[in-house]
């Protein structure tokens, strides 16, 4: 941690940046820092509940400002920092990347070439909880699957936290605020919920990195992650793309090829 | 206002009374792994150990979404069918915290400030609420500092003071809490004397409200704003979970010659919740839908409807995904 | 879904793009063949231009099934917007089911300006394996949500 903070003061007091994003101590858990002044600096942590995707903040320009930023990237941020380089949201030159490895060293990374070598070696998978509501859901009837989802929608109240936290969701009118027509329908209701995450997960198609802020920051529960999170294992094979690689081949569906497969069109 | 006591058997049997008049009930669950209002039926379904429901049970009188009216065109003539107060049905909310019934001071206040709001009017006489003292707390808590406690009865037509020995202290504050009591008046006993103050949680005071407020009077041009906001990702957690947020939107459910007109949920801490239809937007930045946050809830709210927009109930610091910790923001302002 | 009802009549909503399959369903009806009524046809200039909630609202406000139809790969009147189509039904049908709607359905086909004989066909199919599943309740119970009482989850 030493190495850390003293990495990002020295950043901070020689000029290179006019910030650094990292994790703080929270209340039951890290939560993302600002660090203005090699002081703040001291605050930072670094550990596997760092969960936060500080991705999220670098295409918000009201935060980022004119000048370079550091960012201390978790294994899921730089996923994201890869796709959104492949969306042409960020400037390489604006921004230095940190992580900290399995062996607690600080590693600075030359250019997003080098943090596409590195997480080449991390698999994205699920975790055990989430591993255990998949097969529960693969063994279920259709009939079930409605029911499941339908009692998690009955829950969600429209909070958008799961938009918020998504570093891939930037757009700055979102679908949901666009009311001529009204197309998803902003109220608080199952269907209308349903209708929400399918939109969602449909705009992420080929562009979720699988980092599950999500679901993380979802305050009733819902694990909407897997939404995105099945879909990209199911298109991946198909449409050409590693899930949690960036899709190098263009927007899943803003691109097709020629033979692309289906069974189902008669 | 008068105190009872009743013993364990007698709030089982009071329960069941309740729920065989044909009043509806909602009590916190405990269900995928969290603690919810729900509708319940038996005692046995309400939540045991737990801090604090997720949301709060302001949906009771301020639903997600609510019909105001629906329309029918015909043959060029249009009918409208507009809310019917008869159909709010009887309802208790069962286990609520002191914090919770303290919140429907200021949505009162709000939906009957300027104007009569029949809606929330109609669901508010039709609901009897039966709070519990809070023996536990946790650091998000901080009811005493906003004029709140864990035994307090603001709000509340009954309140409840568990016991060790399964019962509980009845003090009946209201005519509607009195009358829910007489539906089962045998199982009530004489007060025992017992001390209150004795099961309550220990919530300390973590700063000054007056001080607060004083301070927040000359703060609007502050940078704190922008440094407590930077990490703001403006959704609506904390709006939505909180028990005093009244903001909402107007839609419509059309579907070509009929429809339905609906006031739902929203936040001010959402970008476009300002935007004008000349697109200037007076809250463009995080910052200041952060700042509109609090001084709404401790300087704007107290000066005009002479009431705080927050009791205390710490679910928006539990709920925010980065830990926008309400009672941490307060205590730094009145530190600087 | 248990349909005993020999009275029910599938609501089956069409979407089809104009320059195939719009041809092709009048091709059936100049060609004086007999097919299921059921069918409202919308019409698009092409099926890159359906959007996927549409199939969605369709069953919200009382389809029991949906048919989405268009140019075959190569003959798009636009080049390529049934390629870009095809991308997002896959997609979307996996999406779909894994949410546990029912995505048998949903009929999609390529049907050319040339192909009445097969439009009919479609249709028929369609409607009878509607009428099989019976009518699509469990969604459009779930659409009148705001008629409830409950109000929380």
């Amino acid at each position: 941690m030493d190495k850390l903070r003293e990495k990002a003061a020295a950043l901070l007091a020689d000029g290179t940046v006019t910030m650094v994003l990292g994790y703080e101590e929270g209340t039951n858990k890290p939560r993302p820092l600002f660090c203005h002044t090699a002081e703040q600096a001291s605050k930072l942590v670094y550990s596997s509940q760092c969960i936060n995707n500080l991705a999220v903040y670098l295409t918000k320009k009201e935060i980022m400002g004119a000048g370079k930023v550091a960012i201390i990237a978790t294994i899921p941020t730089l996923r994201s920092i890869l796709q959104l380089s492949v969306e042409n949201q960020l400037n390489e030159d604006n921004l230095v990347v940190i992580t900290v490895t399995d062996k607690d060293e600080v590693k600075q990374f030359a250019n997003f070439a080098e943090i596409e070598a590195y997480i080449a070696d991390f698999q994205l998978k699920l975790d055990g909880k989430e591993q255990e509501i998949i097969t529960k859901l693969e063994g279920m009837s259709r009939e079930e699957r409605f029911k499941f989802w339908m009692e998690e929608m009955s829950h969600c109240f429209k909070c958008y936290a799961c938009r918020a936290a998504c570093p891939l969701c930037y757009c700055t009118k979102c679908i949901v605020e666009e009311n001529r027509p009204q197309w998803i329908n902003p109220w608080a209701a199952p269907l209308a919920n349903m209708e929400w995450q399918i939109n969602r997960a449909m705009h992420m198609a080929g562009r979720c990195t699988g980092c599950g802020a999500c679901g993380d920051a979802c305050p009733v529960g819902i694990p909407i992650h897997l939404l995105t999170r099945k879909m990209m294992e199911d298109l991946a094979p198909e449409f050409g793309f590693t899930p949690g690689q960036p899709s190098k081949n263009g927007n899943a569906l803003s691109t097709w090829k020629a033979d692309d497969k289906e069974n189902f069109i008669r | 206002m008068e105190t009872k006591y009743i013993s364990k058997n007698g709030l089982n049997e009071w329960f069941s009374q309740i729920v065989k008049s044909g009043k509806r009930v909602y009590a916190p669950v405990e269900e995928r792994g969290k603690v919810e209002f729900k509708k319940v039926q038996a005692l046995s379904e309400v939540a045991e150990e737990y801090i604090q429901t997720t949301q709060s049970i302001k949906s009771a009188v301020f639903p997600r979404a609510e019909v105001l009216f629906s329309y029918e065109k015909e043959n060029g003539q249009v009918k409208v069918e507009d809310f019917n107060p008869d159909t709010v049905k009887e309802t208790v909310l069962w286990k609520v915290h002191p914090c919770d019934a303290a919140g429907f001071k200021p949505l009162t206040a709000i939906f009957n400030w300027d104007y009569t709001d029949k809606l929330y009017n109609a669901h508010l006489e039709k609901t009897t609420l039966v709070t519990f003292s809070c023996a536990k707390a946790d650091k998000s808590c901080f009811c005493t500092s906003v004029n709140g406690g864990p035994g307090n009865t603001s709000g509340s037509d009954v309140l409840l003071t568990m016991l060790p020995d399964g019962g509980a202290i009845v003090e009946i504050l209201t005519p509607k809490g009195e009358a829910l009591v007489q539906l089962a008046a045998s199982a009530f006993e004489d007060d025992k004397g017992e001390d209150k103050s004795k099961y309550l949680a220990d919530v300390p005071l973590a700063f000054d409200l007056e001080e607060v407020r004083a301070r927040l009077a000359t703060a609007f041009d502050s940078p704190v704003w922008k440094e407590q906001s930077e990490r703001c990702l403006g959704c609506g957690a904390c709006a939505f979970v909180c028990p005093t947020c009244a903001c909402f939107d107007i839609q419509e459910d059309a579907h070509g010659s009929k429809g339905k007109r609906i006031r739902c949920w929203d936040s001010c801490g959402f970008s476009l919740f300002t935007l004008h239809t000349s697109g200037h937007n007076p809250r463009a930045v995080q910052s200041q839908r952060w700042r509109q946050r609090i001084l709404h809830k401790f300087s704007y709210m107290p000066d005009r409807l002479s009431v705080f927009g927050c009791t205390g109930c710490g679910r928006c610091s539990r709920a925010c995904p980065v830990d926008m910790n309400i009672l941490e923001h307060i205590t730094s302002i009145t530190k600087k | 879904m248990n349909n005993n009802n020999s009275e029910f009549e599938p609501k089956i909503v069409a979407f089809v793009c104009n320059w195939c399959t719009y041809a092709g369903a009048d091709l059936t009806g100049t060609s004086r063949l007999k097919y299921a009524t059921n069918v409202k046809i919308v019409r698009f200039p092409c099926t890159g231009r359906i959007d996927f909630m549409l199939l969605l609202k369709a069953f919200a406000q009382g389809a029991d099934g949906v048919i989405v139809s268009g140019c075959h790969p190569n003959d798009c009147h636009y080049t390529s917007g049934n390629f870009h189509a095809r991308r997002r039904w896959i997609t979307f049908r996996g999406l779909l089911d894994f949410m546990g709607i029912d995505v048998s359905r949903i009929q999609y086909s390529w049907v050319s300006a040339a192909e009445g004989a097969k439009w009919a066909d479609i249709v028929n199919t369609t409607v009878a394996n509607i009428r099989e599943l019976g009518p699509y309740t469990e969604y459009q119970k779930v659409a009148d949500y705001l008629d409830k009482e409950d109000y929380n989850g």
